[in-house]
């Protein structure tokens, strides 16, 4: 390739094996993560007769349906599906994060903390979150079951190569909404369908001022906005924080990789074929109303009236989303009480998000009940060595297990009908926390003010004075 | 799955935005082996009400729904996670096409992965179809057109996704005769950096 490129030009070409006529590029996979729902892709290898090409790429993680209350799975068909990813690991001979692992978590969580997603990789899974990974440096992106069994069988996958979109944000997030602010502001404005065809990649001020907790829940919600991946080129901070984890080359190699790592960057003058730009200070934290994570507002906002849509459809969608969420037009979000809250998710379950939280709670008592699912094991580890868990339980929320949990309710946990949650996690579809449920999505912060007031609010108020 | 090129059925309207994949199958039933037929969970918390009765004025559970093959929706559909079970519960449900004008990304790959048509086409074309529907549509990859009852439209598709439809292409079988080229580059890549390689347990 001649001319300037991009990060995801550089990370695209370093990956690709060959390129059809017609344009499909045969990618090389260098990790590939698993969890309990990736038993249809078992079932089809199986089917087939076929064994794991790597299993030395695959890594297994029990996420999705694992208890995060008690060590039982809540019943016969949900340990089935935990039993299942154990057996195929076991059979299939590749590494497993299993619950009883002291290590065990969200994937998006692990694989990142582990060191076993690394800059420069391209990393798959049959979750759409895997796009979190790209704050690595690494092209990674959510598959469905058909091509998890292909990676399974040939370590590769089709794919033709997506537009590049390149989002600059400017400005500094503050406490208060954190990373969670910069894709529910651009959500809003491109759409849930605005990424379709594109990898993103951030750049700006205020993404190079983001930790990597930060920037894997900037790029984790970029599927949010329809983008199957975002990524965000290494720097010092990326290294520094990578730098001794447990799967992370040492010594003369890991000098040799972060050499090579800090190359990744697009070229000054690389074209994108969309650029957006951002302004991170611009408005209050957000909140979304509806559900679309496209519906979202600053705080401050009132909800949106039919009425005045601009089309049929977009009055029909508001419409629906009102009468779901049990809300009204013009009603203001600070006047939205809620039933309950959840701090968890492959989004916002990491150790500065329960910082951010705790922060707000402590020394306050929550008035709805809520549950607080820490990302991993060693995530529950490290807050319980902060006191964490004493703020949240002292302010009468629940410390469980780590778990993907109330976020998509495979485990059991979930929103009871009709109750409305304040929510970190990252889709507020209709029934995703639960059937007849209603999702508030936000930052910890703002989980953590929804808890302490019982109602939607704005965080700022509670931080004042506050050491965060 | 057996390749097709043109297809001729009835066609529903699900006038919304936004159809996600969470609504196209709720994750409790994600359990079940496909060999159960996932299509009875098709849309379940939109077509039946909390009490698990039939909400009888939803699209999909009209006198005319039954034998359709064909869906039209709005923007967005299939957005959000990457399960391909909302597939499975479309094409074992019967449908082998949805027609809107802009679908999630991977809800398409799985879509052609599994014989199923995401056709799109502007908006105002997909205004008039639901304006129209229910009605008899004819959807033809090779020419790219949805006909019927006074309706013709031209749809994008990429042509990958058409040869693979058009065959029934299985991808595993297409990768096996570049074996040598990835073990290729399997073994150049391992070489450079070492450190992607785990030792298996």
């Amino acid at each position: 390739m001649n001319g300037p490129l991009t990060l995801f030009d550089r990370l695209w070409s370093a990956h690709e094996i060959l390129r059809r006529d017609d344009g499909a590029s045969l990618l090389w996979v260098d990790r590939h993560y698993v969890h309990e729902g990736s038993h249809h892709a078992f079932a089809r290898l199986a089917a087939r007769g076929m064994a794991l090409a790597h299993p030395a790429l695959t890594v297994g993680v029990a996420d999705h349906y694992v208890p995060t209350r008690g060590r039982e799975a809540a019943d016969a068909d949900i340990a089935r599906m935990i039993r299942t990813l154990e057996d195929n690991a076991t059979a299939r001979g590749f590494r497993l994060f299993g619950q009883h692992d002291p290590r065990q978590g969200i994937v998006h969580v692990v694989g990142p903390e582990q060191g076993l997603t690394l800059p420069g990789m391209l990393v798959v899974c049959g979750d759409s979150h895997t796009a979190t990974h790209g704050a690595l440096g690494a092209y990674a992106f959510g598959i469905g079951a058909t091509e998890v069994a292909h990676v399974l069988a040939t370590q590769t996958i089709w794919q033709r190569k997506p537009r590049r979109m390149g989002l600059s944000v400017e400005g500094r997030t503050g406490p208060a909404g954190g990373a969670n602010d910069i894709p529910l502001n651009s959500i809003a404005r491109l759409g849930a369908d605005g990424g379709r065809g594109h990898a993103i990649e951030y750049a700006g001020a205020a993404v190079r001022a983001l930790s990597v907790e930060g920037r894997l829940t900037l790029c984790n919600l970029s599927i949010e906005g329809g983008a199957r991946s975002g990524l965000i080129a290494p720097d010092e901070t990326l290294l520094n924080w990578l730098r001794g984890r447990p799967f992370a080359p040492d010594g003369a190699a890991w000098d040799r990789a972060a050499a090579e790592w800090l190359t990744l960057a697009s070229d000054r003058d690389a074209a994108f074929d969309r650029e957006e730009g951002l302004d991170a200070a611009e408005s209050a934290p957000g909140v979304t109303w509806g559900t679309s994570p496209e519906d979202a507002l600053p705080i401050t906002g009132t909800l949106p009236d039919p009425e005045r849509a601009a089309t049929a459809s977009d009055a029909a969608r508001i419409r629906a989303a009102l009468d779901y969420m049990g809300l009204r037009a013009g009603q203001r979000l600070e006047d939205v009480a809620v039933d309950q809250i959840f701090i968890g998710s492959c989004t916002n379950a990491r150790i500065e998000d329960l910082r951010s939280a705790a922060a707000v709670l402590s020394g306050r008592r929550a008035r709805v009940p809520g549950l607080v699912s820490p990302g991993s094991a060693l995530v529950k580890a490290q807050a319980e060595q902060e006191g964490l868990d004493r703020i949240f339980v002292a302010a009468g929320l629940e410390w469980a297990g780590s778990g993907c949990s109330m976020c998509v309710g495979m485990n059991g946990d979930i929103v009871p009908p009709g109750n409305r949650c304040a929510s970190t996690t990252n889709r507020n579809f209709r029934g995703r926390q639960g059937p007849g449920s209603r999702t508030h999505l936000m930052s910890p912060a703002m989980a953590a003010a929804a808890a302490v007031t019982g109602r939607l609010a704005d965080v700022r108020p509670l931080l004042s004075g506050r050491d965060v | 799955m057996p390749g097709w090129t043109r297809h001729e059925g009835r066609a529903l309207p699900l006038p919304l935005e936004n159809v996600d994949t969470d609504q196209l199958i709720p994750a409790r039933f994600m359990s079940a082996p496909r060999s159960a037929g996932y299509g009875g969970f098709l849309l379940h918390d939109l077509r039946y009400d909390s009490e698990g009765a039939l909400r009888p004025d939803f699209p999909l559970n009209r006198p005319e729904a039954a034998g359709a093959s064909v869906l039209i929706a709005r923007r967005n559909f299939g957005g959000g996670s990457s399960r391909e079970a909302a597939v499975y519960a479309l094409v074992d449900a019967g449908f082998r096409a949805v027609i809107a004008p802009s679908f999630g990304d991977i809800f398409s790959s799985n879509a052609v992965n599994n014989g199923l048509l995401p056709a799109r086409l502007p908006a105002e074309a997909v205004e008039a179809l639901l304006e129209a529907a229910p009605l008899e549509l004819a959807v033809d990859l090779d020419a790219g057109t949805i006909t019927g009852e006074g309706q013709a439209h031209r749809f994008e598709l990429d042509p990958v996704w058409r040869l693979k439809l058009v065959n029934g292409w299985d991808d595993i079988d297409l990768t096996a005769a570049h074996d040598e080229a990835i073990s290729a580059f399997a073994t150049r890549r391992r070489a450079a950096r070492p450190w992607l390689w785990l030792a298996t347990p």
